[in-house]
């Protein structure tokens, strides 16, 4: 017979298991994932997965010079228009906007966020690609931006609200105009923050495939111009990984690894800003 | 030197001082003292327009700076607010910029660029701080490693460098042990040389031994007003002496 300390425990041991094994479920086919992608994606790191375009089917060899350039391109065109933008617009909303109008902004911002890709990209190909008569960087670039956009404000936002107000008050008792005080005290106390954000954001479009099918189109050759199709490297993974062939084959396991160390390499980076701001911070 | 006449200050429909007139002499310190919540702060930051920065505040009433009205449509919060400088509770360095950057925050951020005018200034606002000494070899570093009363007295140091004529003094010192609270208070008698100064106390003894002038608040309204020595040794109203003698508030 256990007594009622021995059931409370043995109650308390039980629900700690049961959370331990949602913790596996949730964290094994993670690490699985990365494990098969590592062992199928490391024999594809060439040096000509980097320099190379990719050759017609039938052809053993060639790379994704021309999806990798093209992610950089279209995520690069992107992060240009995105991030000023979404700054802006969060500086606006937290540090002038009354506050109801900063509600009735963010609440929009909150629904955007949670449009889907492929939404984004059907925007992007009614304001581009259709009056053009032809897909291009350029709109892929636009869809990006859509996307990228409600989650630099957002984490602009969450960082410029953590930016103590009685910083402010002692800029406005210091007879510093409005703009000053959002621009060089909030934004630089909230810097490391929102730069962090920014790369949250950046890794976050770096993947996106499905608005990439009707603005960016892809291309099989190596192209930097802003109006023409343009390949990228969640949409070759995509467009290879379901063709017949091997070689294909080893071209969408490369990208896709180059494709996670990227993100990885940002968010890492993203880490460091973080570790040593703060470490400075308190020094 | 700073006067209000009949001032009303309400925030949405709830009324927060209710007809106050009071004059601040020039290069006097007047103390304001009165149990919490009686609108002491609230009556400090009208005298700067800081209020403006809380949704649903509004003031009623005259405040002048040298005869002239500080609310006139034609004058400028951020005008206002150079001249009459302020000191908070807690002190609030900007942590991200240096010693020297914290001082002259006000002038940079205004857009005086002189490098030369800066240094001075900076050096200056620092010596009638009492700070100089203490940083003038890191003034590179970073404020956050002063101590609390180190960094009041930058915080002194930064709103005198705006060169303002009125300072306004939010319990500069209950954050404060006593050691640093004599040093600001030491400060405040040097500055009284050539500025006004008003300081919101809890502190009695601080009211009593560091100012020249006393007003008294209570719920909003003027109690007595007077020279400090007259307030604390021979009061008019039986509340007041109520109040400073500690029976209740």
């Amino acid at each position: 017979m256990m007594t009622r300390n021995q059931l409370r425990r043995a109650h308390g041991r039980f629900m700690e298991a049961i959370c331990l094994l949602a913790t596996l479920l949730a964290v094994a086919p993670l690490a699985a994932f990365l494990w098969h992608l590592v062992a199928m994606g490391a024999g594809a790191m060439t040096a000509d997965l980097f320099t190379q375009v990719p050759l017609p089917p039938g052809e053993s060899g060639g790379g994704l010079k021309n999806a990798l350039a093209g992610s950089l391109a279209v995520v690069g065109l992107a992060t240009l228009a995105g991030i000023p933008v979404g700054i802006g617009a969060a500086i606006y909303m937290t540090e002038f906007a009354r506050p109801r109008l900063a509600f009735l902004l963010r609440f929009a911002c909150d629904i955007l966020s949670g449009i889907p890709s492929i939404v984004m990209g059907l925007l992007a190909y009614q304001l581009l690609v259709r009056p053009q008569h032809h897909f291009s960087a350029l709109s892929g670039a636009l869809a990006l931006a859509f996307l990228m956009l409600p989650v630099v404000v957002i984490t602009t936002q969450e960082m410029l609200h953590l930016v103590p107000g009685n910083l402010r008050e002692a800029g406005h008792a210091l007879g510093i105009p409005a703009w000053r005080i959002a621009t060089s005290i909030s934004m630089r106390a909230a810097a490391p923050g929102v730069l962090t954000g920014a790369l949250l954001a950046v890794s976050r479009i770096a993947g996106e495939t499905a608005p990439m099918l009707f603005t960016a189109f892809g291309n099989p050759y190596f192209s930097l111009d802003p109006q023409a199709p343009i390949a990228t490297l969640p949409h070759s993974i995509f467009t290879y990984a379901i063709s017949p062939y091997d070689d294909w084959h080893r071209l969408a396991w490369g990208g896709a690894l180059m494709l996670v160390l990227g993100i990885l390499g940002a968010t890492l980076l993203s880490r460091f800003i973080l570790w040593w701001h703060q470490r400075h911070l308190h020094a | 030197m700073l006067a209000c006449q009949d001032l009303h200050i309400s925030f949405d429909a709830k009324a927060v001082i209710a007809g106050i007139s009071l004059d601040f002499p020039a290069r006097q310190i007047t103390a304001i003292i009165g149990p919490s919540g009686c609108g002491k702060s609230t009556l400090l930051r009208a005298f700067n327009r800081m209020h403006e920065l809380t949704p649903g505040a509004r003031v009623r009433g005259r405040i002048t700076l040298a005869g002239k009205d500080i609310y006139d449509p034609k004058e400028d919060a951020v005008r206002v607010r150079r001249r009459i400088g302020m000191v908070f509770q807690k002190p609030n360095p900007f942590p991200t910029l240096s010693i020297f950057d914290n001082v002259v925050a006000g002038l940079r951020l205004s857009g005086l660029r002189n490098r030369s005018l800066l240094q001075g200034t900076a050096e200056t606002a620092l010596r009638d701080a009492a700070l100089w000494d203490e940083v003038k070899d890191r003034l590179k570093g970073s404020p956050m490693s002063l101590s609390g009363g180190q960094q009041q007295r930058l915080c002194i140091a930064r709103a005198l460098a705006v060169g303002p004529e009125v300072l306004l003094m939010d319990e500069p010192c209950s954050a404060l042990d006593p050691i640093a609270t004599a040093k600001i208070e030491e400060l405040m008698f040097r500055l009284r040389e050539r500025l006004t100064v008003v300081i919101v106390t809890h502190n009695m003894q601080q009211a009593a031994r560091a100012s020249d002038r006393t007003a008294f608040l209570w719920m909003g309204e003027l109690v007595e007003t007077g020279d400090t020595e007259a307030i604390f040794t021979t009061p008019k109203k039986s509340m007041t002496e109520d109040y400073i003698t500690g029976r209740f508030g």
